[in-house]
Protein backbone atom coordinates (compact mmCIF):
# COMPACT_ATOMS: atom_id res chain seq x y z
CA UNK A 1 0.00 0.00 0.00
CA UNK A 2 1.02 3.32 -1.16
CA UNK A 3 -0.04 6.48 1.07
CA UNK A 4 -0.59 9.52 -1.24
CA UNK A 5 0.09 12.30 1.32
CA UNK A 6 -3.28 15.13 0.97
CA UNK A 7 -2.59 17.95 2.33
CA UNK A 8 -5.13 20.52 -0.01
CA UNK A 9 -2.03 21.05 -2.36
CA UNK A 10 -2.49 20.03 -5.86
CA UNK A 11 -4.70 17.51 -8.32
CA UNK A 12 -3.74 13.99 -7.30
CA UNK A 13 -6.12 12.33 -9.44
CA UNK A 14 -3.66 11.61 -12.68
CA UNK A 15 -1.32 10.25 -10.08
CA UNK A 16 -3.55 8.04 -8.13
CA UNK A 17 -4.76 6.79 -11.79
CA UNK A 18 -0.74 6.24 -12.66
CA UNK A 19 -0.81 3.93 -9.59
CA UNK A 20 -3.74 2.26 -10.47
CA UNK A 21 -3.02 1.63 -14.05
CA UNK A 22 0.19 -0.03 -12.95
CA UNK A 23 -1.55 -1.67 -10.44
CA UNK A 24 -0.04 -0.89 -7.60
CA UNK A 25 -2.88 -0.25 -4.39
CA UNK A 26 -2.61 3.69 -3.23
CA UNK A 27 -4.92 5.42 -0.61
CA UNK A 28 -4.79 9.22 -1.09
CA UNK A 29 -4.52 10.39 2.92
CA UNK A 30 -3.36 12.75 5.67
CA UNK A 31 -4.17 10.46 8.60
CA UNK A 32 -0.96 9.04 10.85
CA UNK A 33 -2.41 5.38 11.47
CA UNK A 34 -2.68 4.75 7.15
CA UNK A 35 0.65 6.50 7.07
CA UNK A 36 2.34 4.22 9.43
CA UNK A 37 0.82 1.03 7.69
CA UNK A 38 1.67 1.95 4.20
CA UNK A 39 4.57 0.38 2.89
CA UNK A 40 5.69 3.41 0.78
CA UNK A 41 5.10 7.19 1.01
CA UNK A 42 4.53 9.81 -2.05
CA UNK A 43 4.61 13.59 -0.95
CA UNK A 44 3.12 15.04 -4.34
CA UNK A 45 2.82 19.34 -4.76
CA UNK A 46 2.16 22.14 -6.76
CA UNK A 47 2.18 25.89 -6.23
CA UNK A 48 4.48 27.73 -3.70
CA UNK A 49 6.82 26.39 -1.00
CA UNK A 50 5.77 28.42 1.64
CA UNK A 51 2.58 27.73 1.45
CA UNK A 52 2.22 24.11 1.26
CA UNK A 53 5.13 23.92 4.61
CA UNK A 54 2.60 26.05 6.07
CA UNK A 55 -0.32 23.59 4.61
CA UNK A 56 1.87 20.43 5.98
CA UNK A 57 2.17 21.99 8.92
CA UNK A 58 -1.26 22.62 9.71
CA UNK A 59 -1.83 19.17 8.93
CA UNK A 60 0.31 18.25 11.42
CA UNK A 61 2.14 16.15 9.07
CA UNK A 62 6.28 17.58 9.11
CA UNK A 63 7.10 15.19 12.11
CA UNK A 64 5.31 11.68 11.00
CA UNK A 65 6.95 12.50 7.35
CA UNK A 66 10.48 13.03 9.33
CA UNK A 67 10.73 9.76 11.17
CA UNK A 68 8.89 7.82 8.29
CA UNK A 69 11.43 8.79 5.60
CA UNK A 70 13.87 6.64 8.02
CA UNK A 71 11.80 3.33 7.92
CA UNK A 72 10.03 3.47 4.64
CA UNK A 73 10.65 4.61 0.73
CA UNK A 74 9.36 7.78 0.60
CA UNK A 75 9.21 9.95 -3.22
CA UNK A 76 8.52 13.79 -3.25
CA UNK A 77 7.57 14.76 -7.09
CA UNK A 78 8.41 18.40 -8.01
CA UNK A 79 7.17 20.43 -5.48
CA UNK A 80 7.13 17.27 -3.04
CA UNK A 81 10.67 16.94 -3.83
CA UNK A 82 11.87 20.08 -3.33
CA UNK A 83 10.14 19.84 0.18
CA UNK A 84 12.33 17.00 0.86
CA UNK A 85 15.23 19.94 1.26
CA UNK A 86 16.57 21.68 3.59
CA UNK A 87 15.34 25.25 2.90
CA UNK A 88 13.55 27.50 -0.52
CA UNK A 89 14.39 31.01 -1.21
CA UNK A 90 10.85 30.79 -3.26
CA UNK A 91 9.48 34.26 -1.97
CA UNK A 92 11.18 34.91 1.15
CA UNK A 93 13.25 32.42 2.82
CA UNK A 94 11.55 29.20 3.99
CA UNK A 95 12.57 25.52 5.85
CA UNK A 96 11.98 22.41 4.21
CA UNK A 97 11.78 19.31 5.44
CA UNK A 98 15.31 18.78 5.68
CA UNK A 99 15.61 15.08 4.74
CA UNK A 100 18.35 15.84 1.52
CA UNK A 101 21.13 18.45 2.15
CA UNK A 102 20.34 21.58 -0.66
CA UNK A 103 18.82 24.29 -1.17
CA UNK A 104 15.78 25.26 -3.53
CA UNK A 105 16.61 28.49 -5.40
CA UNK A 106 15.09 30.57 -8.43
CA UNK A 107 16.54 28.82 -11.80
CA UNK A 108 16.34 31.71 -13.68
CA UNK A 109 19.35 33.72 -11.28
CA UNK A 110 21.24 30.62 -12.71
CA UNK A 111 20.18 30.49 -16.12
CA UNK A 112 20.71 32.75 -19.47
CA UNK A 113 18.00 35.70 -19.30
CA UNK A 114 16.63 34.48 -22.89
CA UNK A 115 15.80 31.01 -21.64
CA UNK A 116 11.94 30.74 -20.50
CA UNK A 117 10.90 30.37 -17.22
CA UNK A 118 9.09 28.11 -16.31
CA UNK A 119 11.39 25.18 -17.47
CA UNK A 120 8.37 23.59 -19.07
CA UNK A 121 8.16 20.62 -21.35
CA UNK A 122 10.12 17.68 -22.12
CA UNK A 123 13.70 16.81 -21.18
CA UNK A 124 15.99 13.89 -21.48
CA UNK A 125 16.86 13.05 -18.23
CA UNK A 126 20.60 11.50 -18.14
CA UNK A 127 21.98 9.12 -15.72
CA UNK A 128 24.53 10.36 -13.30
CA UNK A 129 24.91 7.49 -10.75
CA UNK A 130 23.36 3.78 -11.25
CA UNK A 131 20.29 2.86 -8.94
CA UNK A 132 17.52 0.51 -8.64
CA UNK A 133 14.68 2.98 -9.66
CA UNK A 134 16.13 3.29 -13.05
CA UNK A 135 15.67 -0.62 -13.26
CA UNK A 136 13.29 -0.18 -16.34
CA UNK A 137 14.18 3.24 -17.57
CA UNK A 138 16.73 3.86 -20.61
CA UNK A 139 19.73 6.52 -19.71
CA UNK A 140 18.62 9.62 -21.67
CA UNK A 141 15.10 8.83 -21.80
CA UNK A 142 12.56 11.87 -21.66
CA UNK A 143 10.80 13.46 -18.60
CA UNK A 144 7.83 16.41 -18.37
CA UNK A 145 8.80 19.32 -16.36
CA UNK A 146 7.10 22.56 -15.01
CA UNK A 147 9.07 24.67 -12.87
CA UNK A 148 10.86 27.45 -11.81
CA UNK A 149 13.06 26.65 -8.98
CA UNK A 150 15.64 23.89 -8.55
CA UNK A 151 17.75 22.48 -6.19
CA UNK A 152 20.81 23.20 -5.64
CA UNK A 153 24.52 22.59 -3.49
CA UNK A 154 22.98 18.61 -3.64
CA UNK A 155 25.19 16.93 -5.54
CA UNK A 156 26.03 14.18 -3.56
CA UNK A 157 22.33 13.27 -4.05
CA UNK A 158 21.73 13.54 -7.55
CA UNK A 159 21.28 10.57 -9.44
CA UNK A 160 19.61 11.80 -13.20
CA UNK A 161 19.61 15.82 -14.24
CA UNK A 162 18.91 17.60 -17.28
CA UNK A 163 20.42 20.80 -19.34
CA UNK A 164 18.13 23.68 -19.04
CA UNK A 165 20.61 26.58 -19.32
CA UNK A 166 21.77 25.02 -15.81
CA UNK A 167 22.00 21.05 -14.58
CA UNK A 168 18.81 20.47 -13.13
CA UNK A 169 19.03 17.61 -10.71
CA UNK A 170 15.76 15.41 -12.41
CA UNK A 171 16.25 12.64 -9.92
CA UNK A 172 17.98 13.04 -6.17
CA UNK A 173 18.45 10.25 -3.20
CA UNK A 174 19.09 10.19 0.21
CA UNK A 175 18.53 6.71 1.91
CA UNK A 176 15.44 5.54 1.25
CA UNK A 177 14.24 9.12 0.30
CA UNK A 178 13.36 9.61 -3.58
CA UNK A 179 12.79 13.35 -5.49
CA UNK A 180 12.01 13.56 -8.85
CA UNK A 181 11.66 17.01 -10.05
CA UNK A 182 9.58 16.48 -13.44
CA UNK A 183 6.50 14.95 -13.47
CA UNK A 184 6.43 10.87 -13.76
CA UNK A 185 2.75 10.92 -13.98
CA UNK A 186 2.75 12.98 -16.76
CA UNK A 187 5.99 11.84 -18.56
CA UNK A 188 4.55 8.59 -20.41
CA UNK A 189 5.90 5.26 -20.38
CA UNK A 190 8.97 6.27 -19.13
CA UNK A 191 7.87 8.02 -16.15
CA UNK A 192 5.52 5.47 -15.53
CA UNK A 193 8.35 3.09 -15.36
CA UNK A 194 10.06 4.81 -12.53
CA UNK A 195 6.95 4.97 -10.83
CA UNK A 196 6.91 0.86 -11.36
CA UNK A 197 10.25 0.85 -10.08
CA UNK A 198 10.00 3.36 -7.29
CA UNK A 199 6.72 1.04 -6.07
CA UNK A 200 9.05 -2.15 -6.43
CA UNK A 201 12.00 -0.78 -4.02
CA UNK B 1 17.09 21.75 -23.69
CA UNK B 2 13.46 20.87 -24.23
CA UNK B 3 12.25 19.35 -27.27
CA UNK B 4 9.79 20.88 -29.72
CA UNK B 5 6.15 19.32 -29.58
CA UNK B 6 3.97 17.37 -31.74
CA UNK B 7 0.47 17.80 -30.55
CA UNK B 8 -2.29 16.03 -31.55
CA UNK B 9 -6.03 17.99 -31.14
CA UNK B 10 -9.01 16.24 -31.27
CA UNK B 11 -12.43 17.94 -31.37
CA UNK B 12 -15.05 16.33 -29.27
CA UNK B 13 -18.83 16.74 -29.97
CA UNK B 14 -21.30 15.19 -27.80
CA UNK B 15 -18.91 12.82 -26.66
CA UNK B 16 -17.20 11.73 -29.91
CA UNK B 17 -14.35 12.82 -31.46
CA UNK B 18 -15.61 14.59 -34.93
CA UNK B 19 -13.74 16.59 -37.69
CA UNK B 20 -12.74 14.45 -40.44
CA UNK B 21 -11.95 11.11 -38.32
CA UNK B 22 -11.23 7.88 -40.40
CA UNK B 23 -10.82 5.43 -37.90
CA UNK B 24 -10.99 1.58 -37.76
CA UNK B 25 -13.78 1.98 -40.37
CA UNK B 26 -15.84 5.07 -38.93
CA UNK B 27 -16.17 7.75 -41.10
CA UNK B 28 -16.34 10.75 -38.89
CA UNK B 29 -16.74 9.54 -35.47
CA UNK B 30 -14.26 8.17 -33.06
CA UNK B 31 -13.94 6.91 -29.78
CA UNK B 32 -11.85 9.58 -27.97
CA UNK B 33 -10.60 7.39 -25.49
CA UNK B 34 -9.06 5.12 -28.60
CA UNK B 35 -7.84 8.01 -30.15
CA UNK B 36 -5.86 9.14 -27.31
CA UNK B 37 -4.60 5.69 -26.52
CA UNK B 38 -3.21 5.72 -30.58
CA UNK B 39 -1.53 8.85 -29.89
CA UNK B 40 -0.31 7.98 -26.58
CA UNK B 41 1.42 4.95 -28.11
CA UNK B 42 2.58 6.71 -31.57
CA UNK B 43 4.50 9.47 -29.36
CA UNK B 44 2.47 12.22 -29.00
CA UNK B 45 4.12 14.94 -26.65
CA UNK B 46 0.90 16.41 -25.31
CA UNK B 47 -2.99 16.00 -26.31
CA UNK B 48 -5.30 18.66 -26.75
CA UNK B 49 -8.93 18.41 -26.20
CA UNK B 50 -11.54 20.92 -27.43
CA UNK B 51 -15.15 21.13 -26.70
CA UNK B 52 -17.28 21.78 -29.21
CA UNK B 53 -20.62 20.52 -27.73
CA UNK B 54 -22.96 23.10 -26.92
CA UNK B 55 -25.66 21.96 -24.66
CA UNK B 56 -25.31 20.67 -20.85
CA UNK B 57 -25.77 17.06 -21.56
CA UNK B 58 -22.61 17.07 -23.95
CA UNK B 59 -20.66 19.17 -21.17
CA UNK B 60 -21.19 16.38 -19.08
CA UNK B 61 -20.61 13.83 -21.25
CA UNK B 62 -17.26 15.75 -22.14
CA UNK B 63 -16.42 15.66 -18.60
CA UNK B 64 -16.63 11.99 -17.89
CA UNK B 65 -15.03 11.28 -21.84
CA UNK B 66 -12.21 13.63 -20.07
CA UNK B 67 -11.68 11.70 -16.94
CA UNK B 68 -11.72 7.97 -19.26
CA UNK B 69 -8.78 9.74 -21.09
CA UNK B 70 -6.72 11.49 -18.15
CA UNK B 71 -6.93 7.87 -16.48
CA UNK B 72 -4.63 5.68 -18.83
CA UNK B 73 -3.11 8.41 -20.53
CA UNK B 74 -0.05 9.95 -18.99
CA UNK B 75 0.89 12.88 -20.86
CA UNK B 76 0.26 16.53 -20.51
CA UNK B 77 -3.60 17.31 -21.29
CA UNK B 78 -4.75 20.79 -22.13
CA UNK B 79 -8.79 21.14 -22.51
CA UNK B 80 -10.61 24.33 -24.23
CA UNK B 81 -13.81 25.12 -25.70
CA UNK B 82 -16.67 27.02 -23.55
CA UNK B 83 -14.16 28.17 -20.63
CA UNK B 84 -15.75 31.40 -19.29
CA UNK B 85 -14.89 30.71 -15.60
CA UNK B 86 -13.13 30.13 -12.48
CA UNK B 87 -15.27 27.20 -12.37
CA UNK B 88 -15.09 25.72 -15.57
CA UNK B 89 -10.88 26.18 -14.85
CA UNK B 90 -11.97 23.81 -11.62
CA UNK B 91 -14.33 21.43 -13.50
CA UNK B 92 -11.83 20.20 -16.21
CA UNK B 93 -8.82 20.35 -13.75
CA UNK B 94 -10.00 17.81 -11.13
CA UNK B 95 -10.77 15.61 -13.89
CA UNK B 96 -7.39 15.44 -15.32
CA UNK B 97 -6.34 18.57 -17.12
CA UNK B 98 -3.37 19.48 -16.99
CA UNK B 99 -3.54 23.37 -18.69
CA UNK B 100 -6.62 24.84 -19.85
CA UNK B 101 -7.07 26.71 -22.81
CA UNK B 102 -9.27 30.21 -22.97
CA UNK B 103 -10.57 31.85 -26.76
CA UNK B 104 -13.79 33.19 -26.65
CA UNK B 105 -14.25 33.82 -22.96
CA UNK B 106 -10.94 35.91 -22.69
CA UNK B 107 -11.80 37.74 -25.01
CA UNK B 108 -15.38 38.83 -23.69
CA UNK B 109 -13.44 39.00 -19.99
CA UNK B 110 -9.43 39.30 -20.13
CA UNK B 111 -9.38 38.62 -16.62
CA UNK B 112 -10.07 35.45 -16.86
CA UNK B 113 -6.40 34.76 -17.48
CA UNK B 114 -5.54 36.90 -14.85
CA UNK B 115 -7.69 35.42 -12.29
CA UNK B 116 -6.97 31.60 -13.27
CA UNK B 117 -3.19 32.52 -13.59
CA UNK B 118 -3.02 33.82 -10.05
CA UNK B 119 -4.95 30.57 -8.90
CA UNK B 120 -3.72 28.01 -10.48
CA UNK B 121 -0.29 29.20 -11.90
CA UNK B 122 0.37 30.42 -15.65
CA UNK B 123 2.00 27.30 -17.10
CA UNK B 124 -1.86 26.06 -16.53
CA UNK B 125 -3.46 29.25 -19.01
CA UNK B 126 -3.30 28.58 -22.12
CA UNK B 127 -4.75 31.58 -24.84
CA UNK B 128 -6.00 30.33 -27.70
CA UNK B 129 -6.23 32.18 -30.54
CA UNK B 130 -8.20 32.37 -33.63
CA UNK B 131 -6.58 34.99 -36.47
CA UNK B 132 -7.21 35.89 -39.77
CA UNK B 133 -5.77 38.54 -42.35
CA UNK B 134 -8.28 41.45 -42.96
CA UNK B 135 -7.80 44.41 -44.81
CA UNK B 136 -3.52 43.67 -44.07
CA UNK B 137 -4.32 43.41 -40.45
CA UNK B 138 -4.36 40.08 -38.14
CA UNK B 139 -7.59 40.32 -36.58
CA UNK B 140 -8.70 38.12 -34.02
CA UNK B 141 -11.97 36.33 -34.64
CA UNK B 142 -13.89 34.65 -31.91
CA UNK B 143 -16.93 32.26 -31.84
CA UNK B 144 -14.92 29.42 -33.36
CA UNK B 145 -14.07 31.63 -35.93
CA UNK B 146 -17.09 33.07 -37.11
CA UNK B 147 -16.99 37.00 -34.94
CA UNK B 148 -14.05 39.16 -36.07
CA UNK B 149 -13.51 40.83 -33.06
CA UNK B 150 -11.64 43.28 -34.33
CA UNK B 151 -8.62 43.31 -31.65
CA UNK B 152 -5.61 42.97 -33.09
CA UNK B 153 -3.67 40.08 -32.82
CA UNK B 154 -0.03 41.09 -32.12
CA UNK B 155 -2.17 43.67 -29.32
CA UNK B 156 -4.39 40.64 -27.73
CA UNK B 157 -1.25 38.44 -27.85
CA UNK B 158 1.25 40.85 -25.55
CA UNK B 159 -1.65 41.50 -23.46
CA UNK B 160 -2.05 38.12 -22.74
CA UNK B 161 1.03 37.80 -21.84
CA UNK B 162 1.34 40.28 -19.47
CA UNK B 163 -2.40 39.12 -17.77
CA UNK B 164 -0.51 35.92 -17.18
CA UNK B 165 -0.95 33.32 -20.09
CA UNK B 166 1.89 31.01 -19.91
CA UNK B 167 1.40 29.83 -23.71
CA UNK B 168 -0.18 30.85 -26.92
CA UNK B 169 -1.52 28.71 -29.06
CA UNK B 170 -1.99 30.73 -32.38
CA UNK B 171 -4.66 29.37 -35.11
CA UNK B 172 -4.83 30.71 -38.81
CA UNK B 173 -7.68 31.07 -40.18
CA UNK B 174 -6.36 31.81 -43.57
CA UNK B 175 -4.24 28.56 -43.40
CA UNK B 176 -6.59 26.73 -41.35
CA UNK B 177 -7.70 22.76 -43.59
CA UNK B 178 -5.66 24.49 -46.74
CA UNK B 179 -3.21 21.96 -45.71
CA UNK B 180 -0.63 24.28 -47.22
CA UNK B 181 1.66 24.72 -44.69
CA UNK B 182 1.47 26.93 -41.28
CA UNK B 183 1.17 30.59 -41.66
CA UNK B 184 4.79 31.40 -41.00
CA UNK B 185 4.30 35.01 -41.34
CA UNK B 186 1.60 35.09 -38.56
CA UNK B 187 3.99 32.75 -35.98
CA UNK B 188 6.66 35.08 -37.12
CA UNK B 189 4.87 38.88 -36.26
CA UNK B 190 3.43 36.76 -33.04
CA UNK B 191 6.69 35.29 -31.78
CA UNK B 192 8.37 38.36 -32.45
CA UNK B 193 6.08 40.25 -29.24
CA UNK B 194 5.81 37.54 -27.09
CA UNK B 195 8.43 35.46 -24.97
CA UNK B 196 5.70 32.95 -23.80
CA UNK B 197 5.43 29.51 -25.44
CA UNK B 198 4.11 29.79 -28.88
CA UNK B 199 1.65 26.63 -30.88
CA UNK B 200 1.61 26.50 -34.52
CA UNK B 201 -1.96 25.55 -35.43
CA UNK B 202 -3.56 25.31 -39.14
CA UNK B 203 -2.63 24.42 -41.86
CA UNK B 204 -0.21 21.43 -41.65
CA UNK B 205 -0.32 18.90 -44.96
CA UNK B 206 2.42 17.02 -44.79
CA UNK B 207 6.02 16.41 -42.75
CA UNK B 208 7.66 19.04 -44.74
CA UNK B 209 5.12 21.76 -43.31
CA UNK B 210 6.80 20.67 -40.30
CA UNK B 211 10.41 20.75 -40.53
CA UNK B 212 9.75 24.20 -42.19
CA UNK B 213 7.60 25.35 -39.42
CA UNK B 214 10.63 24.74 -36.90
CA UNK B 215 12.90 26.53 -38.95
CA UNK B 216 11.46 29.40 -36.65
CA UNK B 217 13.45 29.14 -33.56
CA UNK B 218 10.16 31.03 -31.66
CA UNK B 219 8.01 28.00 -32.77
CA UNK B 220 7.89 25.46 -29.79
CA UNK B 221 5.14 23.26 -30.86
CA UNK B 222 2.81 22.28 -34.11
CA UNK B 223 -0.45 21.11 -33.85
CA UNK B 224 -2.74 19.53 -35.80
CA UNK B 225 -5.77 17.17 -36.12
CA UNK B 226 -6.83 16.28 -39.61
CA UNK B 227 -4.10 14.99 -41.01
CA UNK B 228 -3.27 12.82 -37.79
CA UNK B 229 -6.58 11.83 -37.56
CA UNK B 230 -6.86 10.42 -41.61
CA UNK B 231 -3.35 8.61 -40.61
CA UNK B 232 -1.87 10.61 -43.05
CA UNK B 233 1.39 11.58 -41.26
CA UNK B 234 2.02 9.23 -38.52
CA UNK B 235 3.31 10.64 -35.21
CA UNK B 236 6.47 8.39 -34.81
CA UNK B 237 7.04 8.59 -38.66
CA UNK B 238 6.79 12.19 -38.36
CA UNK B 239 9.38 12.59 -35.46
CA UNK B 240 11.87 10.25 -37.08
CA UNK B 241 11.61 12.03 -39.97
CA UNK B 242 11.98 15.41 -37.81
CA UNK B 243 14.89 14.06 -35.91
CA UNK B 244 16.99 13.61 -39.81
CA UNK B 245 15.85 16.88 -40.55
CA UNK B 246 18.33 17.93 -37.22
CA UNK B 247 14.99 19.35 -35.08
CA UNK B 248 14.97 18.71 -31.14
CA UNK B 249 12.29 15.90 -30.82
CA UNK B 250 11.94 13.29 -28.65
CA UNK B 251 11.34 10.08 -29.96
CA UNK B 252 10.80 7.07 -27.38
Amino acid sequence: MIAVIDYGVGNLFSLTCSLEFLGFESVVTNKREEILAADKIILPGVGAFGDAMEKLKEAGLVGILREQAGAKPLLGICLGMQMLFDKSLEFGEHEGLGLIPGVVAPLSEDIDKSMKIPHMGWNRLDIVKDDPIFKYFKDGEAVYYVHSYYAKDCEESVLAGSEYGATVPGLVRRGLTYGMQFHPEKSGGAGLRLLKAFAEI
Amino acid sequence: MVYKRIIPCLDVKNGRVVKGVKFEGLRDLADPVEMARYYNESGADELVFYDITASFEGRKLFTDVLRAVASEIFIPLTVGGGIESLEDFDRVLKCGADKVSVNSGAIKNPNLIYEAAKRYGSQCVVLSMDVKRVDGRFCVFAKGGRLNTDLDAIEWAKRGESLGAGEIVLNSIDTDGVRGGFDLEMLRAVGDVVTIPLVASGGAGCMEDFAELFKLDRVDAGLAAGIFHTKKVGIRELKEYLKRQGVHVRVE
